[in-house]
């Protein structure tokens, strides 16, 4: 029996986790897919939002302000890149101006620092590509930019240095109270057991709420669309540009990202199934269309890649529902967190985490790990620093990700982690090899082979990211190895 | 750390190996070959079909066999090829950095550098095809890797989106290795493929070749299930109601290349837009001195034997560049691309040079029938070619002795139509 098992390893699941690793209790997390971030933490808009956004009073409102003041320190202290690069909300004429001060006075109110409304001359200084339509914008320079799977990644990481379990492919079917604890069955009929469960299933949490609770919820799966464009489009914009809600809607945003791309996105649809991560040919005109108020030159053949992620949007509340269910003592919500949800998730781990472990009369540890696993990265050491570390180990000199200078020495150190990557994409989302211009065009074989080397596993074995997504069909000589 | 360099070449493919050569056999004793790749000859390592060496040596010759020719007279002329070597940078003063598991960061100092560093290809992401992000979408180059070089099938039941050359290989490939390959879908109403692969690689085997079609869905959670096909109108949208579905676990992309020239930019050199190589005189020098390129970093040839030809040029005129001290200013005549031609290189001729013959290469931008084309300096005509078919699959190239372009600025190469297909 654990004392808490967390369901879901993405953001906000691993940030539990990691602030309940800092307390004398068992964790485990059980994720239903193949690896941490696999839901709505691998695809989102990455961005820390300031929080003018949200409804005041409400929980998006209070995690995302308090969410983004610590964005610094924990990202500092799980070695990943963060850069508070201003948010801007783009008017683009009069009549929009009255919303753009709405949002001011929301902000205000949530508590947002340093906001204030810019007009067409300082807009235009601050960054010269907007188009010539916008008349004024918001400016929240508390706004930021992060790597949401890197983030989800490293916190996974310092969790499990800290004694965290995480068991993954269990998707979780039935959760029933006991005698004083729970019981999780998960569909290939497999049983836990524990004192407590946070449920963080993102699109999976009313499923899991409505077993235990007669507080009922719904989660509607609301997809958005993404392009990224190449990292030669580096500096057209160096804000995140959001636009003013009008009768178009809420429109897109084109930011950059902390790795030097560009994302545009999302458009927002409501969807049937929770899987249905497709691109539509309907959602990427959209998209063209509306992002090209922003950006009225916006160059989509320097695209790299297209992706959508599935935000879960909860339609009783429309709020995120935290903590402890009222009629099921032990069972605890994170549900319904969409945006800004990477923003909260700190901050939501933070308070969760603290909940459970007074519900569990649970002690601080005296010893707490810092590390996560960091390894060098090749593309930000000078010469003299690479060269030491060639020295001790060669395989830093071997570059197999070209686009994105990334060798063999961090492929193998993502993959024997304690939270190691088990797939291409997992490789992928902890080091960026396959990310670049030519998305795996030349690394992908190496991959393949690196892979197969470190879990001991033939080649034709290799999936991409779990399940049958293998990544070639077979072998040609079998006689050969 | 800091290595001095006569002539440094960044890549061992098929062009860097011919510009080392000739830059040895043009006198120069200094000459270092930079290559990422485990192994040299570049992606004829991968190309295991015969076709090559037509021209260049009057016989067939396979990938490999073309390369080992190559890297058999690099290895005569004791030239060092550096392997598992990967260039970062590059600056406009000729130092070159670099990184590998033998050496660690090395800094090159080069009198002149030759980059032949190759293309990319075309990625589906590039093209925005909606759908799932499935395994089994694989750009046709990579595919063909898997299976020459690894031994790995990539797929059983195949759709392959554009008719480039490697596409067109990789159907006959699949083929003989046991896979059925549904459909060969192209954008154009024509392919970009040379003929004879059509024939061969397609024909041959009964593999249909949907012109004006593309992809226009890839469906498939975790493996890819199947993707629909649609024909596209004049303007290359899908036209509805069109669309068939073809079931298949494999999607090979052959959509394009790509010149690799991020180290070019790094040392500031102009790129041409309609080539995405640099801009070069018939020397094959870019726009920064000393600095020379060859090859599909250049531009994306159809035949390798060209690309020899071009990069022995490149390495000739880099030891030449190294080798002095002075450099005289040459007057240029300039090259365009006029109607139904793309990607005129070089883009300069100079006046002088140790060569009597200059090459000037292009793609037709358009399929054109019993079509001339020429090069003309204001109202004279310098050279006139007619040809039964142009097509933007297969480049054309021609030698004129240099003192035509003598006191000519500018000669325009194009298409005169007698009757448009």
């Amino acid at each position: 029996m654990n004392d808490v098992i967390i369901v879901g390893a993405g953001v906000v699941g691993c940030s539990i986790a990691r602030c309940l690793s800092r307390y004398e209790l068992d964790v485990l997390v059980l994720e239903g897919k193949e690896d941490v971030a696999s839901g709505a933490s691998k695809a989102n808009s990455a961005i820390v939002h300031a929080g003018f956004d949200a409804e005041p009073g409400s929980n998006k409102a209070k995690y995302n302000v308090r969410g983004n003041e610590m964005f610094e320190q924990t990202c500092r202290e799980l070695h990943v890149p963060f850069i508070r690069n201003t948010s801007l909300v783009v008017a683009f004429s009069d009549e929009e101006l009255p919303n753009l001060q709405k949002l001011y006075d929301r902000g205000i109110q949530n508590g947002v620092k340093e906001l204030r409304i810019i007009d067409r001359d300082e807009l235009r200084a601050l960054e010269p590509n907007v188009s010539k339509e916008a008349v004024a914008a918001l400016l929240a320079p508390t706004g930021g930019i992060c790597c949401p799977y890197d983030l989800t990644f490293r916190t996974a990481e310092n969790a499990a240095a800290n004694g965290v379990k995480f068991l993954f492919n269990k998707p979780v079917k039935t959760v029933k109270p006991e005698d004083g604890f729970w019981t999780l069955v998960t569909e290939d009929g497999e049983t836990f057991q524990a004192r407590a469960i946070v449920n963080a299933s993102g699109v999976s949490s009313a499923f899991l709420n409505n077993q235990v609770s007669a507080t009922k919820y719904n989660i509607q799966p609301r997809r958005g669309e993404y392009v990224m464009l190449d990292k030669s489009e580096m500096g057209c914009f160096s804000a995140t540009m959001f636009q003013c809600p009008g009768p178009m809607g809420k429109g897109v945003l084109v930011s950059p990202t902390v790795d030097g791309t560009i994302i545009v996105g999302p458009t927002s649809e409501d969807i049937e199934s929770p899987d249905a991560t497709e691109t539509t040919a309907f959602g990427l005109d959209k998209m063209r269309r509306l992002s090209q108020r922003i950006w009225t030159e916006i160059p989509f053949r320097k695209a790299i890649t297209t992706f959508s992620g599935i935000r879960a949007h909860e339609t009783t509340k429309h709020d995120f529902v935290l903590g402890e269910a009222p009629d099921a003592p032990g069972f605890f919500n994170a549900l319904g967190v969409e945006s800004p949800g990477l923003t909260s998730a700190p901050a939501i781990g933070v308070d969760l985490a603290q909940e459970v472990a007074t519900k569990l009369g649970a002690k601080k540890k005296e010893t707490v790990s810092d590390d996560v696993s960091d390894w060098p990265r090749v593309r930000e050491l000078s010469p003299e620093e690479l060269n030491k570390l060639i020295e001790k180990d060669p395989r830093y000199g071997r570059i197999i990700c070209r686009c994105e200078t990334i060798s063999e020495a961090e492929i193998r150190a993502s993959i024997r982690c304690r939270v190691g990557a088990t797939t291409i994409d997992g490789i992928k989302r902890r080091t960026r090899a396959t990310m670049g211009r030519c998305q795996g065009g030349f690394c992908t074989p190496r991959l393949i082979e690196i892979l197969a080397d470190e879990l001991g596993v033939p080649q034709e074995q290799i999936t991409k990211a779990g399940g049958e997504s293998l990544m070639v069909l077979s072998r040609l000589f079998p006689e050969d190895k | 750390m800091n290595q001095e360099i006569d002539v440094l070449v960044i890549g061992a493919g098929p062009a860097g190996l011919a510009a080392a050569a000739a830059a040895r056999e043009a006198g120069c004793e200094n000459v270092l070959i930079l290559e990422r790749d485990d192994a040299p000859g570049g992606i004829l390592q991968q190309c295991i079909h015969p076709g090559f060496g037509l021209h260049r040596f009057k016989e067939e010759l396979t990938g490999p066999e073309y390369a080992q020719r190559f890297i058999d007279r690099v290895r005569e002329l004791n030239i060092p090829i550096q392997c598992r070597t990967m260039v970062l940078d590059v600056t406009e003063n000729r130092q070159v950095t670099a990184v590998s598991p033998e050496h660690g960061v090395q800094v090159f100092s080069a009198k002149a550098i030759v980059l032949a560093m190759g293309c990319r290809e075309r990625t589906r992401g590039a093209l925005m095809i909606p759908g799932t992000r499935p395994a089994g979408v694989y750009s046709a180059g990579t595919a063909q890797r898997l299976v020459n070089m690894e031994g790995l099938m990539p797929g059983k039941r195949v759709v392959i989106l554009g008719s480039g050359d490697i596409g067109l290989i990789m159907a006959r490939r699949m083929t003989f290795e046991g896979a059925k390959v549904l459909a060969c879908v192209e954008l154009m109403p024509y392919s970009s493929g040379l003929k004879r692969n059509i024939a061969q690689c397609l024909n041959d085997f009964d593999i249909p070749l949907l012109l004006s079609h593309t992809v226009t869905e890839i469906r498939g959670k975790e493996r890819v299930e199947g993707v629909t096909v649609a024909a596209v109108d004049e303007k290359r949208r899908p036209i509805p109601g069109t669309e068939q579905y073809f079931e298949c676990d494999t999607l090979l992309l052959s959509v394009g290349l790509i010149p690799e020239n991020e180290l070019s930019l790094k040392a500031n050199i102009p790129l041409s837009p309609v080539t995405s190589g640099p801009t070069v005189d018939d020397s094959m020098q870019t726009e920064i001195p000393g600095i020379f390129s060859c090859g599909n970093v250049l531009h994306v040839h159809d035949l390798v034997d060209y690309v020899s030809l071009e990069s022995e040029t490149a390495g000739r005129e880099a030891a030449q560049f190294a080798a002095q001290t002075t450099q005289e200013t040459p007057t240029y005549t300039v090259v365009k691309d006029g109607f139904g031609v793309r990607g005129c290189v070089p883009q300069r001729i100079r006046s002088k040079g140790a060569e009597d013959k200059v090459a000037i290469s292009f793609r037709p931008a358009d399929v054109y029938r019993k079509a001339t084309w020429q090069i003309r300096a204001g109202e004279n005509i310098l050279l006139k070619r007619r040809a039964m078919i142009l097509t933007p699959g297969e480049s054309q190239r021609v030698e004129l002795p240099r003192e035509q372009f003598v006191s000519v600025d500018e000669v325009t190469v194009e298409v005169v139509l007698e009757e448009k297909k």
